[in-house]
């Protein structure tokens, strides 16, 4: 089980091997980005595997479900320590990490400007996110976390679009101070266990006072559910999105909003329990609304990114829904979604970002509509429809598995909120239908003087990146149960002990 | 048959005929036809390996494939037959070929075009197969997808709104119908469509809800009601029923020919199924409840679409309402079926004949409603893309081939004695005078006004004096009529010979009579 | 009494003798044989003299004459004049380390001609620290407090071409002055209420249930002039002139030595001379004392050095806006009154002078060749020095608090020390303003990072041309900073051994 640490250690050697890059071999930094990627990926199969094979089939016994992948003593003055571990969630996790991480690449292989550096932010910006899922001490989760920081601050203020510098620093501040929240949290709770471990399974036994958890709780959960998307915190995604280039945004809206959602879960929803219980009806309020909110802003835009941003707000929702039903089978399904909603969000913004904007420059869907797309890029037309159906939540797409959980844990909890739910996937179906008629199926004239210059064919990295991700939507749609056998038995751990009991599971 | 998976390798013939076809070079037309062509001609050759081996004796379902799927969500890949599902797998089967030769108007991107269709045969054969939610929700969306690009991409003038309505309809009804079922497998733990059925009969769902929900003091039937509702609305708006029935005409004239010969012919089957093999078995009591409104809706549906036919100028639009006309008549026969009687004899025998009716005009219409708009697609095809009811005159001087096999189309549709219509018609109407009489009183004003419209279909078009634009109108080639000729064949034969179908599905239909004790 | 022992007091104050020595020396090379030398060689002779004193003392720390068991000097005349413990020891050398990299970082500056005494000066500043965080008598805080002040004072002098560093001299001075008077008075009072001026012995004298109304008056004038001292505000408005006006190794010297050196002695004369007079600035039970009114001092030097730092454009006044708020969180470590807050400052003050120094080193080059060092100098600095640029990065996100660097883990440390201070979670109100303010001073150290990496180099600006020397300095000094983020244990764990050590002895 030590294997799944080299995901990270690989992906910062990738940085220093890249920063020691000749600049007259920058060409090549793509190759070896690409390389340590994958590496990475592989890791993180080989890793799964053990981890399945070590842990046994059912019954899954609760000592076997998290198991170690290195410990080593760091300050022990302070109870420190250095302990990676994995349960199926993370697993789970490092696997959507390691597919984003290369399709991303993928789709970054036309980066001709300063390509050393943009790799060496995306490398770190992977090492930490490998980094956070692997974490099983608070401490050194949180140190991963704010790590992640900086390369998203760099990416998107070099290499982005449209208000890059303003996008990317409100970016850098909402994390910095959902981040700072959290830290507020962390050490209270450090401190009122005794200040004697930061080990977050022995702080998950700790009998936290109700008084203590009642502001903890929220004050943790909303500062790691800001990055998750959690309305009305929301509103640096989409500009930040839209700001970012293509693969700043697929890890954006594909990784690091699973982020927030794996640090609210994680933490929050395991130390605080008692606080969980006493809010989790307004932050399901909160995230059927984002739901709703996201689809209903989603349908008026008229910026191809921003739909796709605010759409990832709406699917976030469900995470957070999800995780607010406290029974096994909702917090499974909100797991899923965050892998699923990870390939789909790669998908999404891999399309619009790579295939459409480097093409044509434009992301006005109006202008868009006169360009005839689907002639001009039938690759890219057929792969964004089937993204536009796996966001849909249409059976056979990964999504549909993980919506569907997550509606059946939350019709225990909160049978309106599902409604909501429901509606929201019922607008979803209408923006999306809306912007691939926009975009590329549209019945206007071919605006002729656009049409006469043809657009340079889909590459063959786009096509490998765009394949992974319809492999892996349509292979976990069709059969879930590979990552839910992962994800259902972890919640049986001695971690979750304290969680159990004030859910319904 | 010996534990040989003959149910899945129909379903995912036509599938691996689509994988083939998108990976084929675009010009390449007759050879995509043809591998079109042949993969629907395999799938038809296993329909009828399944019709030949299905023992018409035996209740309950036959090649039954089970296996887990994902246990943890009580998802099972679980296909088995009944007669009812025979019946439209080989509608299936026989349709899809049909509109496949229809296409050969489409030009552009052929091969893709033919690969959608055999993807939605694929989708077809799931959902007529599938008895646990999970697999047959799974495919009911899926066929979704390649009715939608094929309206997109290859329709007429208004295709965008049409496909876009279309889509989103559906989608609607799908959804509240998929929360409806999440909230019973929250409640009982199944997806098991014959579980379920079990235990709808013995009320236990509802007890089952109640247990589970206890939302805003909603007592327990209306709870049940509620879920029922969900369910409903997503059949009522396939099937459809008025008034949720807005998106048909569009979608139907927007389509080209054989898309819509494809949705009338079978995918609007798929709702009266549903309505079959989910509502009522899981929800008898909840029908029984609402049964007055339901009828209204189903006389509604029946008397409202024949005036609207009536109403309409262009061919396509005529029979497009036509055709929600005569899945009225299932919708009656169903909802019939539902009221309350007990366990006495004479009862069942009404209730058996108004099922059997259902299904054989399911089956019937099936056949027939497609032809029909065969025909105008070839009028459209001949005239440049006219087919306005006043386009045309005295046609039958002109192409008189063409005008006597449309006209037993027509006659088909009509509910002539000794052509198929009548048959599926008669039993539904039997059956369910005794059951609703005043409902079925009503319906009899939808057969007047569609023997009226048809009637006039047959006068424009056909009669009257000739229109001089169509002096050299061809009439049908060879081909054409090879393409029809079955059809008709068998709507002769079902109408004379209406016992071999009737033989086929008979036990089952005793089976769900008799299950349906009220 | 008998007479003490000068070969024992000598072997006690080796060190501090060492360090003068090698001050002396280095005056006198220069002075005496260098004088027509080029300036390089001139610098470079006299610092290797200054530096290698430096180095001795510091492997006599380390290495030499472990500290008696007493701790405490053996003339039982002047108790608590010179405390000699493994605490003590640890915080010397890191000032004599970062007094050798103030010497190297200075050996290529131009900006005077007088080096013998420029260096002398720093040496003479390093003696003043030493026997500051040596001392628990307030006399001889006093003293060393002077000595080090009025050594910083003309360090801060030294650019005679530059009329603004003539002005921040002054003003240092003035203020200085003044704030050592308060100091003094407070002090005395002190010494009159008391009747000693051990520390321990103030300590057992002033020992009463209730506080003396003069008591608090020399408390708060104490607080004031070690509030100067450290620049927290409202006492700090010397700080951002002095840091600008000052030659560069000047500044970077006042900014890391100087505040290690006082924050540690402040320290000890709180917690030590004061245990009773605490008081608690927790939230729900407030009880007058030092520990309010440090509390009030800290958050006021954390919410303006934060607010105005985000107005600035040269990034020297960013830095010592910045220093102020970086002494509001340290004054964190000062509350927690306990063990971990010694640790956590001890730690927090070391490698926030390691990083402040580097960060010195790198605007002192731009300053050099741009002429001044706003915001705009450092356009495209990414693109004409990357390995400088990178360990600018460094500098800017330890300070900002970004793992894995050493920034982070001090702000953590103190954090957590702060939190566990008070029963109850008593000053988590002052956590919070803490990493409320250290949220937004993200933004400032960005915008540095923004104009270093994300604006585009203007036209004809190539490499800095800086010295090799200054180049591994810097590196040098970021790769300490990253270790001593990675593993804080090397200090910590010494800290907390020492004090271990400490409390035994009680």
């Amino acid at each position: 089980m030590n294997m799944l640490a080299w995901t990270v250690y690989t992906s910062f050697a990738g940085v220093l091997a890249l920063m020691l890059l000749p600049s007259a071999r920058a060409r090549d930094a793509r190759k070896l980005a690409l390389v340590i990627a994958v590496i990475g990926l592989f890791i993180g199969f080989a890793g799964a595997f053990q981890y399945a094979a070590a842990r046994g089939t059912s019954p899954v016994k609760p000592e076997n479900v998290v198991q170690t992948v290195a410990q080593q003593s760091w300050v022990p003055g302070l109870g420190i320590n250095y302990f990676l571990a994995a349960d199926g969630i993370s697993i789970v996790l490092v696997l959507l990490t390691g597919l984003a991480a290369v399709v991303g690449i993928l789709f970054s292989w036309n980066i001709d400007r300063r390509p050393k550096e943009f790799f060496a932010f995306y490398l770190a910006l992977i090492g930490g996110v490998y980094g956070v899922f692997l974490s099983f001490d608070l401490f050194l989760l949180f140190v991963f976390y704010e790590l992640a920081i900086i390369p998203k601050y760099f990416l998107i203020a070099i290499w982005g679009s449209t208000n890059r510098e303003y996008g990317a620093m409100k970016l850098a501040l909402y994390s910095f101070i959902g981040s700072a929240m959290v830290l507020v949290g962390i050490v209270a709770a450090y401190v009122v266990s005794g200040a004697k471990t930061m080990n977050l399974i022995e702080l998950s036994h700790y009998p936290f006072p109700a008084g203590f958890q009642s502001w903890a709780f929220p004050l943790v959960f909303i500062g790691f559910a800001i990055l998750a998307g959690l309305w009305p915190f929301h509103t640096w995604a989409p500009t930040g999105h839209v700001a970012a280039p293509t693969a700043a945004s697929m890890l954006l809206a594909g990784v690091v909003m699973k982020l927030g959602a794996y640090g609210a879960l994680r933490v929050a929803m395991t130390l605080f329990p008692l606080g969980l219980q006493a809010w989790s009806s307004t932050i399901a309020l909160l995230a059927g609304i984002g739901i709703v909110y996201g689809a209903m802003v989603a349908l008026v835009q008229k910026d191809f990114k921003f739909v796709i941003g605010y759409s990832s707000v709406s699917h976030m929702g469900f995470v957070l829904l999800g995780l607010m039903t406290l029974n096994s089978i909702g917090l499974s399904g909100a797991v899923l979604q965050m892998f699923s909603h990870g390939i789909i969000a790669g998908l999404l913004f891999g399309v619009v970002g790579r295939m459409v904007y480097d093409r044509t420059h434009t992301r006005d869907l109006p202008e868009l509509q006169g360009m005839n797309l689907s002639r001009a890029i039938p690759f890219a037309a057929g792969t964004f429809a089937v993204a536009a159906f796996a966001s849909m939540g249409l059976p056979g797409f990964s999504g549909f598995a993980a919506e569907m959980q997550v509606l059946i844990g939350a019709w225990y909890a909160f049978p309106t909120f599902t409604i909501l739910a429901g509606l929201g996937i019922l607008i979803g179906v209408t923006y999306t239908l809306r912007v691939l008629q926009l975009s590329f199926f549209s019945d206007a004239e071919p605006n002729s003087e656009a049409a006469a210059h043809a657009l340079p064919p889909i590459t063959v990295p786009e096509r490998f990146g765009a394949a992974i991700l319809i492999a892996a939507t349509v292979i976990i749609g069709l059969f879930p149960g590979v990552l839910l056998n992962l994800i259902g038995p972890s919640f049986a751990s001695p971690l979750f002990e304290q969680l159990r009991k004030v859910g319904a599971f | 048959m010996n534990g040989f998976p003959i149910i899945s390798v129909l379903t995912f013939t036509p599938l691996v005929g689509a994988a083939l076809l998108l990976g084929m070079d675009p010009d390449r037309k007759r050879l995509a036809g043809l591998l079109a062509l042949g993969f629907s001609v395999l799938a038809l050759f296993w329909a009828a390996l399944l019709w030949l081996n299905f023992d018409s004796a035996a209740p309950g379902l036959q090649f039954i494939e089970q296996h887990d799927w994902v246990p943890a969500i009580g998802a099972e890949y679980k296909v088995g037959m009944d007669g009812l599902s025979l019946v439209m797998v080989l509608l299936t089967a026989i349709v899809v070929p049909i509109a496949l030769l229809a296409a050969s108007g489409i030009q552009d991107k052929t091969n893709i075009f033919l690969a959608l269709v055999l993807m939605l045969q694929t989708g077809l054969f799931g959902t007529f197969t599938a008895q646990n939610f999970f697999h047959w929700f799974l495919f009911w969306e899926l066929s979704l997808i390649p009715a939608f690009f094929l309206i997109k991409l290859w329709g007429g003038p208004n295709r965008g709104p049409a496909a876009t309505q279309f889509f989103i309809y559906t989608m609607v009804g799908s959804v509240a119908m998929l929360l409806s079922f999440l909230a019973i497998y929250w409640a009982t733990g199944s997806f098991d469509f014959a579980r379920l059925s079990e235990l709808g009969r013995n009320g236990e769902i509802s007890s089952a809800l109640y247990a589970k929900f206890g939302w805003y003091g909603l007592s327990k039937e209306k709870l049940a009601l509620l879920i029922f509702a969900g369910v409903f609305l997503g059949f009522a708006v396939k099937v459809p029923v008025i008034p949720f029935h807005t998106w048909l005409p569009a979608a139907y004239s927007e389509a080209p020919t054989s898309v819509t010969m494809l949705l009338t012919g079978l995918m609007s089957k798929m709702g009266v199924y549903g309505l079959l093999r989910v509502l009522l078995p899981i929800f008898p009591v909840q029908i029984q409840f609402v049964l007055t409104p339901l009828l209204w809706l189903a006389v509604g549906t029946i008397v409202l679409s024949a005036c609207a036919a009536f109403a309409q100028r262009d061919l396509k639009r005529i029979f497009a309402y036509s055709s929600i006309n005569h899945l009225g008549y299932c919708l009656l026969g169903v909802f019939a079926l539902a009221k309350l009687t007990g366990d006495e004899a004479p009862w069942n025998v009404e209730k058996s004949a108004a099922l059997n009716g259902v299904i054989l005009q399911m089956f019937n219409h099936g056949l027939t409603a497609p032809i029909l708009f065969c025909f105008i697609g070839f009028l459209e095809q001949r005239s440049g893309g006219l087919r306005g009811l006043d386009d045309f005159g005295g046609l039958r001087k002109v192409a008189p081939v063409f005008c006597g096999l449309m006209g037993i189309a027509l006659f088909a549709s009509l509910g002539l004695p000794g052509l198929n219509g009548f048959v599926g018609e008669f039993l539904i109407f039997k059956g369910a005078f005794p059951l609703a009489t005043w409902a079925t009183a009503l319906s009899v004003l939808g057969l007047l006004v569609t023997a009226i419209f048809l009637l006039t279909v047959l006068q424009r078009v056909f009669s009257g004096p000739v229109n001089n634009h169509w002096l050299r109108l061809p009439d049908l080639t060879i081909r054409e009529r090879l393409i029809v000729l079955p059809a008709i064949a068998l709507m002769f034969v079902i109408g004379i010979c209406p016992q071999l179908v009737i033989g086929k599905i008979n036990t089952t239909v005793m089976q769900v009579v008799a299950q349906l004790k009220f | 009494m008998s007479s003490p022992s000068y070969l024992g007091l000598l072997a006690l104050v080796a060190p501090e003798t060492l360090v003068v020595i090698g001050a002396l020396m280095a005056l006198a090379v220069d002075l005496l044989v260098m004088r027509e030398q080029p300036m390089r060689a001139r610098f470079w002779v006299s610092a290797a003299f200054a530096i290698f004193g430096c180095v001795a003392a510091a492997a006599w720390l380390m290495f030499l004459n472990p500290p008696s068991q007493s701790g405490i000097s053996g003339l039982p005349l002047l108790p608590g004049m010179f405390v000699d413990d493994p605490l003590v020891r640890l915080v010397k050398v890191a000032i004599l380390g970062l007094t050798i990299l103030t010497l190297l970082l200075s050996t290529e500056s131009s900006f005077t001609t007088h080096i013998g005494e420029y260096l002398a000066l720093i040496m003479l500043a390093t003696v003043g620290m030493m026997f500051l965080v040596s001392a628990q008598d307030i006399l001889m805080i006093f003293i060393a407090l002077e000595l080090t002040s009025l050594s910083l004072y003309v360090l801060t002098a030294f650019n005679k071409r530059n009329v603004r560093s003539s002005e921040a001299a002054l003003k240092y001075f003035l203020f200085g002055g003044m704030a050592a008077a308060f100091t003094l008075f407070g002090l005395s009072l002190i010494y009159g209420l008391a009747g000693s001026t051990g520390l321990r012995e103030i300590a057992a004298r002033l020992d009463s249930p209730s506080l003396d109304p003069l008591l608090v008056t020399a408390l708060v004038l104490t607080a004031v002039g070690f509030g100067f001292k450290l620049a927290a505000a409202p006492f700090h408005l010397w700080a951002p002139d002095a840091y600008q006006g000052a030659p560069t190794p000047s500044a970077a010297f006042i900014a890391s030595g100087s505040k290690v050196a006082s924050f540690f002695v402040l320290a000890r004369l709180m917690m030590v001379g004061f245990p009773h007079a605490a008081g608690s600035g927790a939230w729900h039970a407030y009880a007058p004392g030092w520990l309010p009114l440090f509390a009030i001092l800290a958050v006021a030097s954390m919410v303006l050095g934060n607010l105005t730092a985000i107005a600035q454009t040269s990034v020297k006044r960013l830095l010592a806006y910045s220093a102020i708020a970086h002494g509001g969180y340290a004054l964190l470590g000062l509350l927690a009154n306990g063990p971990q807050g010694i640790a956590s400052l001890v730690y927090y003050v070391i490698t926030y002078g390691l990083t402040v120094l580097g960060a010195f080193g790198i605007v002192g080059l731009v300053e050099e060749k741009a002429g001044d060092a706003r915001l705009s100098d450092f356009a495209g600095f990414g693109r004409r020095e990357p390995v400088l640029a990178f360990c600018m990065m460094i500098f800017m996100l330890s300070l900002a608090g970004i793992p894995p660097l050493a920034g982070f883990f001090g702000k953590f440390y103190l954090f957590t020390a702060a939190a566990a201070g008070a029963a109850n979670l008593g000053l988590l109100w002052l956590v919070i303003f803490a990493i409320g303010a250290s949220a937004v001073s993200l933004y400032y150290y960005l915008q540095v990072l923004k104009q270093i990496y994300v604006a585009p180099a203007p036209q004809g600006q190539g490499s800095l041309a800086a010295p090799m020397s200054t180049r591994v300095v810097l590196g040098l000094v970021a790769l300490g900073v990253v270790l001593l983020g990675c593993m804080p244990d090397l200090i910590v764990g010494r800290v907390l051994a020492a004090m271990q050590f400490a409390l035994a002895k009680g």
